[in-house]
């Protein structure tokens, strides 16, 4: 867990995004404390701490006095609309990007896209255990 | 009793010689023994309430330092404070701060010859903040028997008394020397989520030394890393995870791109070169090593730790990278 070259506690925050983004953790949902985070995954508790403070700033997670860290309401929204604005800068273009490298034809990428784009909107939900 | 905030600790320009001394051989000719340094200079704080990791190694001066901060031995030369934020003094020959500070050493000081319970009552006379329940459940989870002698117990067991016996006595200075020599793997883990949970509940300054890089280096928040006594660097740990940074491609390609970097270390692999640079590259380098056709990689703390403490003699031979270890560091672009 959190083996990437980025520093981990950008990958935490990233693993809740992701979480929350996929409805695994909902609005209100208590997220695990630094401490939990510190011993679960075996880092110190201020790296934890550190995503936190990234995510309150970002209004993906919101903290009660003296109970900890809970996921804010409307975070899942906010997450999209973000990650929609980015989607085809980060995702796509790079993705065209090879494509062209590698002589795939427009027209390929249509026929693909059309035999594989998922029924309007049911796609966002996984069902999926951490 | 109220407890102390953690201590912070500060080493200015702190050097350690230990004299020329004589010593007798076993046929009673005397022998020089020559001097040495072990410290040379060594400048880093130690701050207030954080994981410090302290990597070297071994003969580096790592227990050199540790013994100069639990006021075990004094400096040669500089100076060496310890003491709540804000507030350091020299902790030689005082009582308030020396009883604030724990060095746990690998089998820990502990009467070895009387039974456990014996050297967990003394630590709990000495020590005003000691848990001596914590201290049994700890002993339990390692499975050292209370009526056993420390002189009875395997070395694994020792160590992991020692460690019993820092993280019991939640000292603002706590101190682990390599305390985790004699334990297996899954006792080190135990010992870390401990750690780990006992820090975020009662916070306080905790210092490791290791050399263990890989399997600690996510405990700390703070790393010093020494070499030939002296300080390499001592920096927040998030900072070290994306320092070092190689580049694979052509040779020249890649020679091109680290001009105007420390370069680390450099493997040949026919017409293909691996550098790995000091530093973190910028995204027009990112750009320009994409264009090249060169890929960029991120090094973690271990990696920086054998490259800047390798000797001259060390020089590995050319080699193929080994790529079958940590891949996810290799190949990410970004």
């Amino acid at each position: 867990m959190f083996d990437g070259p980025e520093p981990i506690y950008l990958q935490i925050a990233q693993m809740i995004r992701a979480q929350v983004l996929s409805g695994e953790l909902d609005e209100e949902d208590q997220v695990m404390s630094t401490t939990q985070f510190a011993t679960t995954f075996r880092i110190n508790p201020a790296t934890a701490q550190k995503a936190f403070g990234q995510l309150v700033e970002e209004q993906v997670l919101y903290k009660r006095r003296g109970l900890g860290m809970f996921v804010a309401p409307g975070a899942r929204e906010r997450l999209r609309a973000d990650l929609r604005e980015r989607y085809f800068d980060e995702v796509l273009g790079p993705a065209l990007a090879q494509a062209s490298l590698l002589g795939i034809s427009a027209d390929d990428i249509v026929a693909y896209v059309g035999g594989h784009r998922p029924s309007n909107g049911s796609a966002a939900r996984h069902e999926e255990e951490s | 009793m109220t407890a102390l905030p953690p201590f912070a600790a500060r080493f200015q320009d702190v050097e350690v010689t230990f004299p020329r001394s004589w010593t007798a051989g076993a046929n009673g000719t005397a022998y020089r023994v020559p001097g040495s340094t072990a410290l040379d200079g060594v400048t880093c704080d130690v701050p207030a309430g954080q994981i410090t990791g302290l990597l070297g190694r071994n003969g580096a001066g790592k227990s050199t330092m540790l013994g100069l901060l639990a006021a075990f031995r004094r400096p040669t030369g500089g100076t060496v404070l310890t003491g709540p934020d804000g507030d350091l003094r020299d902790p030689w020959e005082d009582a308030a701060l020396t009883s604030a500070i724990l060095l746990v050493q690998e089998s820990g000081d502990v009467f070895h010859d009387q039974k456990v319970a014996a050297t967990l009552a003394y630590y709990a006379d000495l020590r005003p903040e000691w848990d001596a329940g914590y201290a049994e459940e700890l002993l339990d989870l390692f499975e050292v028997p209370l009526r056993t002698k420390p002189s009875a117990l395997s070395r694994g067991k020792k160590s992991a008394l020692a460690a019993t016996l820092g993280l019991a006595a939640r000292a603002p200075l706590t101190i682990f020397d390599e305390v985790y020599l004699g334990m297996d793997t899954p006792t080190r883990f135990a010992f870390y989520d401990a750690l780990l949970a006992d820090y975020a509940e009662h916070p306080r300054t905790i210092v490791l030394s290791s050399h263990l890089v890989e399997e600690t280096e996510r405990l700390f928040e703070h790393v010093v890393l020494v070499d030939r006594g002296r300080v390499v660097f001592a920096e927040p740990a998030e900072e070290l995870r994306s320092r070092a940074s190689s580049l694979t491609g052509p040779t020249a390609v890649v020679e091109d791109l680290a001009a105007g970097h420390e370069v680390l270390h450099r493997q040949h692999l026919g017409p293909t070169t691996r550098i790995t640079v000091n530093g973190a590259l910028s995204d027009d380098d990112a750009r320009a090593a994409a264009a090249a056709g060169a890929t960029i990689g991120h090094e973690g703390l271990e990696s920086l730790f054998v490259h800047l403490t390798r000797t001259s003699r060390e020089a590995p031979a050319t080699r193929v990278p080994d790529t079958d270890r940590a891949p996810a560091r290799k190949e990410e672009l970004r």
